[in-house]
């Protein structure tokens, strides 16, 4: 998920009987499939898990363009060049999406940004692990937007209307990232060297696990998970997403004739499902805190981006100035 | 970017169809407004024409408005061609 571990602000959901009137009546409206619209009467804590998850999904998206930006310089055609650029620029756009439907809720987007900078806002532990070799966009296309689409497709169906709507539209563009990811990787493993296939197993190898993080915890060490369900906020729980994710991508791994770095991987006749080993928590919530191999690094370009671009800001709210006196002149 | 304006965009997605609401962008004057609102709602042909408009100069109806505006719609079923039964033999009008 782009978004993990969303404060609710609540412990335990409330009954019907301890809520207000207001808040009663807004919950039948969730409960009847009625989208809230940013003028609608919200519950406090739903509008500020709403600011949290959007803006946390807004700077994943922001934040998920620098590992790729990375590899624009070094792609090996001009082909895959111009796929990685649409898809950076994608990216963009969609936080962009984000950021106006957080906004509906009046939230303030430099404020938003700024938190992120001082990291007192979270983006997804998926960006902050290094991109190494070419097969690492294939390998991020097909496994982390893989991921992210499981979970966005979801989301399509959120109780917050401009929420739902941006992801309606992000939906629709994000298929083909993760297209483009598993074409590099299928034309590596059919035409490559066996270095170059090599190559694909070692992303595969460092990639796995921190794509399966991004669901976030399991559901019953997620407090929120709860809130935010009953919210309709969020619409499936974290593990059933990672199972979906886990069935659908498994035998897209054994057509590349790739494995997993999982021993525990296999398919489970009476459930239906593939069973899968435990993942290491401990460097989830590592990276969470900081202290991925990539945190500092990914902060300091985004700082440096926004420093580096005041002067154009500046400069684009001068001559605006200017034009409109020219104009009240005239 | 507080300080640029708020615009709604709204994109036409093919001739003879109305403009329609897709978003919003931030800008610093009407032309850069134009120049987002391209790049950011219409990367894959999603448009043949565009507007952005300032979002501070709409003017909204309120939800809690929402009865006094519409309700009195509601009982005025014979607006309706449907509440007209005509015989069969009269045929389609």
């Amino acid at each position: 998920m782009y978004a993990q571990l969303v404060e609710t602000g609540s412990k335990r959901l409330k009954t019907k009987e301890e809520m207000s009137p207001q808040e009663r009546e807004f919950q039948e409206k969730v409960d009847a499939e009625i989208k809230i619209e940013a003028k609608n009467w919200m519950p406090e804590g739903y509008r500020k898990t709403l600011v949290r998850q959007i803006s946390q999904h807004a700077h994943s998206e922001v934040v998920g363009m620098l590992p790729e930006g990375n590899w624009v310089t070094r792609a090996p055609t001009l082909k895959r060049k111009l796929q990685l650029m649409a898809k950076i620029q994608d990216e963009a756009g969609h936080g962009l999406y984000l950021y106006s439907a957080m906004e509906t809720l009046g939230a303030d987007r430099d404020e938003e940004i700024e938190k992120l900078h001082q990291g007192k806002a979270k983006y997804s532990s998926i960006f902050n692990y290094p991109t190494l070799n070419w097969a690492d966009m294939g390998a991020v296309g097909w496994l982390v937007d893989g991921a992210a689409i499981v979970n966005q497709v979801v989301l399509q169906r959120t109780s917050y209307g401009p929420y739902s709507r941006a992801m309606v539209r992000i939906c629709k563009e994000e298929s083909f990232h993760q297209r483009q990811g598993y074409q590099i990787l299928l034309d590596l493993m059919r035409e490559g060297t066996d270095e170059q296939k090599a190559m694909v197993q070692d992303a595969i190898n460092r990639l796995w696990w921190p794509s399966l993080m991004m669901f976030g915890p399991h559901d019953d060490e997620s407090p929120n998970s709860q809130q935010s369900l009953a919210w309709k906020i969020k619409r499936k729980g974290n593990d059933e997403l990672r199972q979906m994710f886990i069935d659908q991508t498994v035998p897209q791994l054994e057509f590349l004739g790739c494995t997993a770095p999982d021993p525990d991987l296999k398919w489970n006749e009476e459930t239906g499902h593939y069973d899968f080993g435990e993942i290491n928590w401990q460097e989830f919530y590592d990276v969470l805190k900081g202290n991925g191999p990539c945190n500092r690094e990914r902060i300091n370009t985004r700082k440096k981006a926004i420093d580096e671009g005041r002067w154009v800001r500046e400069a684009a709210v001068a001559y605006a100035k200017k034009q409109k006196q020219r104009t009240q002149a005239a | 970017m507080s300080e640029w304006r708020l615009y709604e965009v709204f994109v036409r997605s093919k001739h003879g169809l109305n403009h329609k609401h897709v978003g919003s962008v931030h800008a610093s004057d009407n032309e850069m407004a134009m120049e987002n609102a391209r790049d950011l709602y219409t990367r894959r042909s999603e448009g043949v024409s565009i507007w952005v408009v300032p979002s501070d100069t709409i003017t909204a109806s309120a939800s809690d408005e929402k009865e006094v505006l519409f309700d009195p719609s509601e009982d005025k079923i014979y607006r309706h061609a449907s509440f007209y039964e005509l015989p069969d033999e009269v045929g389609h009008m």
